[in-house]
């Protein structure tokens, strides 16, 4: 971790503080928070005769790492598209900010300052990554086709962009890959460059759709860390993920959907115990250890046999009645 | 074989007017494409829209400087027709449009019930509008030689005509020069590798894809201007083959490149008048005729399209290390 970055302390109290803001919030899905930066109300999108998302309500609190999770198939993507304006819901409203967010496209969505990463990373291959940086930059005049003609006019933004950019890609360990087409990165490198790339327009909240997909073990650790430090600045995180142990280890409070709708919320620690969360998503045997010797006792077996036969049981008559 | 004549002819054609306006064509299909990843499968469309409007303006009476206006304004109204339903959906729309549009152009120009206006099939002689343009001209009415090659100074082919056409193709590639180079042209590059992304950085995608169907439109329409010059409005000649080659042209010199569209365009027009002429000579009549020679040379441009995607789908000038990690 480079020199700039908050010391392990005070990510620490930053993570205490957030946690004890969250303490009181109640433990139900659609939970209020004290410090909302996102509100929804009754956001649905059907795609034909599915619903893929039915949200009543959901807040997202203000400064804090929020994780949403879920199995496949749970509607986090496509909540995620509706609120970044990549996706129009069939009903409901949200805000951003205190600012309603219907009808807002994508890209104004991002200008106001909620900014996402992709789950397929979508580095813009056959671009440098300077210039994949840059083009994350806000307020660029020569952005602009009359004046892009006139460089005069907007060099001095484009030298304060390089300067950031720079900054990022030393603080995301690509530096030395500044002038390399950014399709020659790797997978994680690519990952990082993305999320590089949304920081460039000082974003106030950062969605990032499975960010550890396809990253391996080694740059976990300093991704992990770069979503922390995010906290540490004060910018909000939401995130979609699947590593659980990504989502133990970094994230405030977590909001658990299925089939659609939230099934729960709160803190990582206590969530997963919820019975909601581990029907759902976990399994009913999330905490056992399948290389655990016990597990070939005849009589777990049996029991666990047991188990299984009252399932496809019960299964069966929910077929019948419905 | 005479050498002297040939090369004299193949020299001729690196710097005519028809070469001039094919690189100004493929310089406007290079914005499109090049920069922004727009398939535009019509851009003779343009070209002739460009050429009508510039056409029809000065029979109206109208002086040089605003039939020009007009050939530009209809190029500007013709591509926001097209963008406004195409450029929200996927790259293939647009293609599927621009080809039928642009021939919807050329149908509407031949049709009989135009006959008034824009002379239908037979098209408007070069007579009736040449008359603004050769009357700007600073030279003398007489005839100038400069080593083999020897044309008038205003009329019809002339020095005059090639003048300003190569002078037209300087100032447009510099003005590609410096959007490649600005973050206008960083935008668009964006937009060609994922819209998406782009979007996701809080650019107005629609927008950029707008402006350089546009930009690129209406540089196809100046190229239409200069394409009838030194000829006759004829519709006919301005269809679908003309879009293939000016993208054969692109191919050629390299996408995305600054001097790529004008170092095809003088590759594809000087290549074809050598086969040509050396075919002419070389073989004998009982065994292909000129008519037949004609063809051949056309049927080698597209076998050489067809090499040249293969096994330099760069082009000429194109940057090998940008294309090899194309993942797509």
């Amino acid at each position: 971790m480079s020199a700039d970055l908050p010391t392990t302390d005070v990510r620490e109290s930053r993570r205490a503080a957030v946690a004890a803001t969250l303490a009181d919030v109640e433990r139900v899905p659609g939970a209020k928070k004290p410090d909302p930066i996102v509100v929804a109300d009754h956001i649905t999108r059907h795609f034909g005769g599915m619903t893929a998302v039915d949200v009543d309500h959901i807040e997202i609190q203000r400064g804090a790492i929020t994780a949403l999770i879920g199995p496949n198939g749970a509607g986090k993507t496509t909540l995620f598209n509706l609120l970044t304006g990549f996706d129009k819901p069939s009903t409901g409203t949200w805000s951003f900010d205190g600012k309603s967010l219907h009808g807002v496209s994508a890209a104004r969505v991002a200008r106001s300052g909620m900014v996402r990463t992709f789950q397929l990373t979508k580095a813009l291959s056959r671009m440098l990554v300077i210039e994949n940086m840059r083009l994350g930059a806000t307020k660029q005049p020569g952005e602009n086709l009359a004046t892009a003609l006139f460089p005069p006019l907007w060099k001095a933004r484009e030298k304060e962009i390089t300067v950031q950019a720079e900054e990022l890609l030393a603080r995301f360990k690509l530096d030395t890959k500044r002038d390399d087409f950014a399709g020659s990165l790797s997978g994680g490198q690519r990952k990082l460059l993305e999320m590089a790339r949304a920081l460039m327009s000082k974003p106030t909240m950062v969605m990032l759709d499975e960010p550890m997909a396809g990253v391996n073990p080694a740059l976990t650790q300093s991704l992990l860390g770069h979503v922390e430090a995010l906290r540490d600045e004060g910018t909000t995180v939401l995130f979609v993920e699947h590593d659980m142990h990504m989502v133990r280890h970094i994230s405030d409070w977590v909001i658990v959907m299925a089939e659609g709708r939230i099934v729960a919320e709160g803190p990582p620690e206590t969530v997963m115990q919820d019975q909601a969360v581990v029907d759902a998503y976990l399994g009913k045997h999330h905490d056992t250890d399948l290389g655990d010797d016990s597990l070939l006792d005849d009589d777990t077996t049996e029991q666990l046999e047991a188990e299984v036969r009252a399932e496809a049981i019960a299964r069966g008559e929910q077929e019948e009645t419905s | 074989m005479d050498w002297s004549r040939i090369f004299t002819n193949v020299a001729g054609e690196i710097f005519a007017p028809t070469t001039a306006a094919y690189a100004l064509g493929a310089i406007g299909l290079n914005i499109h494409f090049g920069l922004t990843g727009l398939l535009n499968m019509g851009q003779a469309g343009f070209m002739l829209l460009g050429a009508y409007g510039f056409a029809i303006a000065t029979i109206a009476g109208w002086p040089l400087y605003a039939a020009v206006l007009v050939a530009m304004a209809a190029a500007a109204v013709f591509a926001l027709i097209l963008g406004i339903p195409t450029l929200k959906l996927r790259g293939d729309y647009l293609a599927i449009v621009t080809i039928a549009a642009a021939e919807i152009v050329r149908l509407v120009g031949r049709s009989t019930a135009l006959t008034e206006i824009t002379g239908a099939s037979s098209g408007l002689r070069g007579n009736e509008y040449k008359h603004t343009f050769t009357g700007a001209s600073p030279f003398p009415d007489t005839v100038w030689s400069l080593g083999p090659f020897s044309y008038a100074t205003n009329a019809s082919n002339s020095w005059w005509i090639r003048i300003v056409a190569w002078v037209v193709v300087g100032l447009a590639c510099l003005l590609v020069y410096l959007l490649i180079k600005s973050p206008w042209g960083r935008v668009l590059k964006g937009i060609r590798e994922d819209e998406d992304a782009v979007r996701s950085l809080g650019k107005n995608v629609y927008s950029y894809k707008m402006q350089s169907l546009i930009l690129g439109g209406v540089i196809g329409a100046v190229a239409g201007i200069i394409y009838v010059l030194p000829r006759a409005v004829q519709p006919d000649s301005m269809g679908r083959p003309m879009t293939f080659f000016i993208w054969t042209i692109l191919l050629l010199g390299g996408a995305a490149t600054v001097f790529g569209p004008v170092l095809g365009s003088i590759i594809f027009w000087a290549g074809l008048m050598l086969i040509k002429t050396v075919m002419r000579d070389g073989v004998p009549e009982t065994i292909m005729r000129n008519e037949q020679i004609e063809q051949f040379g056309w049927i080698i441009v597209g076998v050489t399209l067809m090499l040249l995607v293969i096994f330099r789908p760069q082009g000429i000038l194109g940057d090998k290390k940008e294309l090899a990690i194309n993942v797509r």
